[in-house]
């Protein structure tokens, strides 16, 4: 009852000696996730945590190990690098968290991904990661997110955005309401899965009953989304969009959060959705509730 | 000069640097400039027309004034001086000291404190180029328009069809014939004058993705009565996201035309905008920042409640951080009700309650203060605020919080 990730996924964790990756390979284990190798060029041989081997290469970790998907934990200077060594390992998912890489980089790593004909989807960069909720041995944690707020459900939630993701989820949680699977796309303006590619896989899993979509302003995937959920979704979505009071031309933030040329406004957005028959929560604290409501209707 | 154009959607930031700079790089990578020399005193400015009357035989120089805003022209910021290097000294003392006023400024205008000197050519033609990250196709775009030196959002609304776009492959780079086929839409079609502007706009594309760009703006590029291509004015903006590999960026930062407020929080790792109401805001990461600010004025823009400034203290932030975020309101006269909202995920709730105590401890709590913490260790950051004495309305919801805000600064 997931999409991308579960209890088939085996993880290999790229940057595991670091201080962001060490963290995080140990909260991953603790959640469940079946981390099965690290990757630190030069640190091959070592175990981090006296049971995960580590390796030089993402190709060996893959020989080794059988990994599957990948976490990147790796600092900017080297994050574009590490994502195409574990295009070019053959995963079939990798999550960068990594924030603050180039686009000039991630333009060719988009380049790239491309010519992978959907072989291997990548999440991020600069986002919280992927999480299927679920007790040790079901669930599947791969990122930042705190595991403790989620619980197994039928609920989507895709979202470009870290810590309104948790709000929406808290809200979901608080009310009784599970998730099937929670993706943070990422704010970067070049990246890899955007709304339409989870919007397709939420529509086609059996236990996605409904989604909520978590937008801001800037760029025109939201746009995207409506269209989408216009022509080819039957589940019920509701939808969020950051930024409606944010002034033109400055940066929230996220290096995505622009509005530019007075295109990407929330309200552009909020529009599109409404009109693809998306329901747009009044405010962020409406999240959860306004799905329950159309869930229900 | 207003960029990027509305039909395309450019990635945000960032990093601005002036048209003298912008125009160093563009000679370093080929791409054809007017001779000029930089001035910030009438002496300077006048030595400079001298020597550029000197060596280029014209009988015009140019006074550029430089400031981080496009719209110069019209706000008296270009001036030419056709009567020698004392009327260059003559526009250069009104330049000097001026706050020059554009679309761009905002109505205080920017202080000018430097100017461009540079040689004046014999326009024929004013044309418009472009490069720009375009984040919906994922490539780089560049643009045309045989409209240049005009507002060109204001081309690409009324007449779109007279700008040309075209997409590069990373993995090849701007073709050859990508260059033409522009080249013959700004009617470029003699041969030396081709052969020029393909590789002006070759040496472009090189430095938009060595130099790590996200826009390059030439406009107008002009063709010169003479038949050469040249870049009459220049704008370049950086990512900052490459800053790790470019060290000489440091000396292209002008701090005066920097936010002070904005400034001071960027050097302490925070992610901070100066807004017009008087909610102060402390929030951790990007999208719930904006929420909470988007939530304030959902429930107060009609009791003329507003959020004061956007601040995000991130994931990773350490207790002095947050000290230093949270005085950063304290100390904002603007501010009349803080809304601290915090959803720990990296972030612990007691590093976040532990850095508001200390900063109220140093500079005093002198307006109300609402606080919405859940997360990660949610538990301690509670009782951490519950015995610091502090004033604090404790909220349980991000719209309990904002409704409890707003009647805070309305009594």
């Amino acid at each position: 009852m997931s999409i991308l990730v579960g209890k088939n996924t085996r993880l290999v964790v790229q940057g595991i000696t670091g201080s962001a990756g060490a963290f995080h390979a140990k909260q991953m284990i603790e959640y469940g996730t079946r981390v099965v190798s690290g990757v630190t060029p030069g640190r091959g041989g070592e175990t981090f945590e006296g049971t995960v081997p580590v390796f030089d290469t993402v190709a060996e970790a893959v020989r080794a190990t059988g990994a599957n998907a990948s976490c990147i934990f790796v600092p900017p200077p080297g994050a574009a690098d590490a994502i195409l060594e574990a295009f070019d390992a053959g995963l079939e998912l990798v999550v960068c968290i990594t924030e603050g890489i180039p686009v000039i980089d991630m333009l060719k790593v988009r380049r790239v991904l491309e010519g992978l004909s959907g072989r291997t989807r990548l999440i991020g960069p600069n986002c919280p990661g992927i999480i299927t909720p679920g007790t040790k041995g079901e669930g599947c944690k791969i990122g930042i997110m705190p595991g403790h707020i989620h619980r197994s459900g039928n609920v989507g939630v895709v979202s470009r955005s870290g810590t309104l993701t948790y709000e929406a989820v808290g809200q979901l949680t608080a009310r009784g309401i599970g998730q099937s699977t929670c993706i943070g796309i990422g704010g970067d303006p070049v990246g890899g899965m955007d709304f339409v590619d989870a919007l397709e896989l939420f529509e086609r899993d059996p236990d996605t009953h409904g989604v909520i979509l978590i937008g801001e302003i800037g760029g025109a995937a939201e746009e995207r989304a409506a269209r989408f959920i216009r022509e080819r979704m039957s589940k019920p979505v509701a939808a969020f969009i950051a930024g409606a009071t944010a002034p033109a031309g400055k940066r929230m933030g996220h290096a995505g959060a622009i509005i530019a040329g007075g295109k990407g406004t929330a309200a552009e957005k909020i529009a599109a959705l409404e009109a693809a028959g998306a329901r747009v929560a009044p405010t962020p604290s409406d999240m959860a509730s306004t799905l329950e409501a159309i869930m229900k209707s | 000069m207003r960029s990027p154009p509305a039909h395309v959607l450019a990635c945000g930031r960032r990093m601005k640097i002036h048209e003298y700079q912008a125009k160093q790089i563009f000679a370093r990578y080929g791409v054809p400039v007017p001779r000029g020399y930089l001035a910030t005193t009438p002496d300077e400015a006048e030595t400079a027309a001298r020597k550029l009357l000197q060596e280029t035989g014209q009988g015009a120089v140019v006074v550029k004034a430089q400031i981080h805003a496009g719209g110069r022209g019209k706000g008296g910021g270009v001036k030419v001086a056709k009567r020698g290097a004392a009327e260059a000294r003559d526009l250069s003392e009104k330049m000097l000291g001026m706050r020059l006023v554009t679309h761009q400024t905002g109505p205080d205008g920017q202080k000018v404190r430097r100017l461009y000197i540079e040689q004046g050519l014999d326009i024929e033609r004013e044309m418009y180029l472009g490069a720009l990250v375009d984040r919906d196709r994922r490539r780089i775009a560049v643009m045309a328009s045989t409209e240049g030196g005009v507002d060109i959002e204001k081309v690409a609304a009324e007449t779109p069809a007279k700008i040309q776009t075209l997409h590069v492959d990373p993995a090849v780079g701007l073709a050859g014939y990508q260059a033409r086929a522009l080249a013959f839409g700004l009617g470029l079609g003699g041969k030396t004058t081709l052969a020029k502007f393909v590789k002006a706009l070759g040496a472009l594309y090189e430095l938009f993705t060595r130099e790590d760009c996200t826009l390059c703006e030439i406009n107008p590029l002009v063709l010169t009565a003479a038949g050469e291509i040249v870049a009459l004015d220049a704008k370049v903006t950086l990512d900052d996201s490459a800053e790790f590999r470019h060290p000489e960026w440091r000396s292209l930062e002008d701090v005066d035309e920097e936010d002070p407020v904005e400034l001071e929080a960027r050097s302490a790792g925070l992610n901070y905008v100066s807004l017009d109401g008087n909610v102060g805001c402390l929030v951790n990461g990007a999208g719930l920042a904006m929420a909470t600010m988007d939530i304030i004025k959902h429930f107060g823009e009609s009791r003329g409640v507003a959020p004061a400034n956007f601040l995000d203290v991130g994931g990773g932030a350490n207790q002095e951080q947050v000290t230093k975020a949270f005085k950063m309101i304290l100390k904002s006269p603007k501010v009349r009700a803080i809304f601290v909202n915090i959803f720990g995920g990296i972030m612990k709730c007691d590093v976040i309650a532990n850095g508001i105590v200390a900063a109220a401890k140093e500079i005093g709590l002198k307006v109300p203060l609402v606080v919405r913490l859940e997360g990660t260790n949610v538990e301690l950051g509670r009782k951490i605020l519950g015995e610091s004495n502090l004033a604090i309305q404790a909220a349980s919801t991000m719209a309990d919080g904002a409704q409890k805000v707003v009647s805070a600064v309305v009594v």
